[in-house]
């Protein structure tokens, strides 16, 4: 079908932006990239009355390196952040993410911001913001606030956005050294939502035991899920066998998946146990350790 | 704030247009009933199949996915573009003689992503020809003559490339 008949302003600058939003409230939408919200406004199951397309909002588009750490604008395209070498260098597991996300011509129009407000459990960038314990920089009209991540997030396809707010940049703490990152998800085809998917990120001491994990998926409940047990049972050990078992049992036991025509619940938790095992195995070897 | 309709300009395949659209208008239907350019197919229209890919600025993008108004000033390429003064593009001559269409239907998007992917990477391997063509749904060619004539074309382009050195 075609959208539905709506009032559409295009601003230049962030102020503009939340001007509008805060004029208009919860009448008005924010079209980043479109590729959720356009697919919605075609079936019609989203009808705003408003539009406020921030897509001519320039100075929302960047990747910046900070001092420990990345900034990046929320309207940084996908492909963007996916090739950035500052991301490549201090981020991998984003760029191993972003190239995750549905096609090529899906990444060129997809924004950083757009995934995260969305918000679909599915998606890769909100479980890799939970797991980097990313800060999300939300403003509104005169002010702004800052929230971690796993705040953001607060049910399915739902944030803690209010109507006048824009979410307006990513800021991804550096990580300790001797850290490895892995994002691995199962698709059934190339490009489709992951049934499950997950990020770790293991840091190992000189002696090869864990001294920090993060552990957070998705596709495996209404939003992105952190699997804090499983990252407890990795703290202090060596992350071999026994360990390793256990830790992914504990991984599993954090999801509460749905089923659907793709995978069964049952089949997506025996996803995230292997998934989940198989990411911090890779994640120890990256930070150098292992066999 | 615009309700009504508001004119734009596009360049499409080298030429300019001025055109007036809803703000709702997509940009597959500007292109396709607006400007008359009916090379590029619309098929799902949320954002699946990919039939309708363009250019948009040299990048692909699905033309479902993307209101008109927000292509304004873009240059935009679209099958229509591909050949030259009647001569079919080297990658659409590949497609002919490797079978890598059958009903065409999806050909014009298959093309475009194709085109792109042989800008950016003149020698890929099968599995990025396989992964760069995944965008898009075919239901005739089981894919196979699709990857077949993307070969070709980058095996012709090496050749020819080796030639003029």
């Amino acid at each position: 079908m075609k959208p539905p008949r709506f009032e559409y302003a295009a601003p230049h600058k962030t102020d503009e932006a939340v001007a509008l939003l805060s004029q208009h409230g919860d009448r008005a939408k924010v079209l980043a990239g479109g590729q959720s919200l356009v697919p919605l406004l075609n079936f019609r199951l989203a009808r705003p009355e408003v539009l406020v397309d921030v897509n001519r909002v320039a100075e929302l588009a960047y990747v910046r390196p900070l001092e420990s750490g990345v900034a990046i604008g929320a309207l940084t395209r996908q492909h963007t952040v996916e090739r950035a070498d500052v991301i490549r260098a201090r981020l991998p597991i984003v760029a191993a993410a972003c190239r995750l996300i549905g096609h090529l011509p899906i990444r060129h129009r997809g924004t950083i911001g757009g995934s995260l407000a969305h918000a679909d459990p599915a998606s890769e960038l909100p479980a890799v913001m939970v797991a980097l314990e990313a800060e999300l920089t939300v403003t509104r009209r005169g002010s702004r606030r800052t929230l971690p991540a796993e705040q953001f997030f607060t049910g399915m396809l739902t944030t803690a956005l209010a109507p006048d707010e824009l979410l307006t940049e990513v800021r991804v703490p550096g990580l300790p050294p001797r850290t490895g990152s892995a994002f691995i998800e199962i698709a059934r085809r190339a490009g489709d939502f992951a049934l499950v998917g997950i990020a770790a990120l293991v840091t190992l001491d000189d002696g090869g035991r864990v001294t920090r994990a993060r552990l957070a998926l998705c596709g495996a409940g209404p939003m992105p899920v952190r699997a804090r047990e499983a990252e407890r049972v990795l703290v202090g050990e060596r992350p071999d066998g026994r360990v390793l078992d256990e830790a992914a049992e504990k991984i599993a036991a954090a999801t509460d998946p749905p089923s659907d025509i793709h995978a069964s619940a049952a089949f997506r938790k025996k996803l995230a146990r292997h998934l989940g095992r198989q990411a911090i195995e890779l994640a120890v070897r990256r930070a150098g350790g292992g066999s | 704030m615009k309700r009504s309709v508001s004119v734009i300009s596009l360049t499409v395949s080298g030429v300019r247009h001025e055109v007036a659209v809803e703000p709702r208008r997509l940009l597959v239907d500007c292109l396709r009933d607006d400007l008359g350019l009916t090379g590029t197919h619309i098929g799902c229209e949320h954002g699946v199949c990919g039939t309708c890919t363009v250019l948009v600025d040299g990048e692909s993008v699905r033309s479902c996915l993307m209101l008109a108004v927000q292509a304004d000033g873009a240059t935009i390429t679209t099958v229509e573009g591909l050949a030259t003064d009647g001569a079919l593009d080297p990658l659409q001559q590949a497609f002919r003689e490797a079978q890598g269409l059958q009903c065409g239907f999806c050909t014009p998007g298959m093309l475009l992503l194709a085109w792109e992917l042989l800008r950016d990477h003149p020698s890929p391997s099968e599995a990025e020809i396989r992964e760069a063509i995944s965008a898009n749904l075919c239901r005739c060619t089981g894919y196979q003559g699709i990857v077949d004539a993307v070969q070709l074309a980058a095996e012709r382009h090496a050749v020819a490339a080796g030639a003029a050195r």
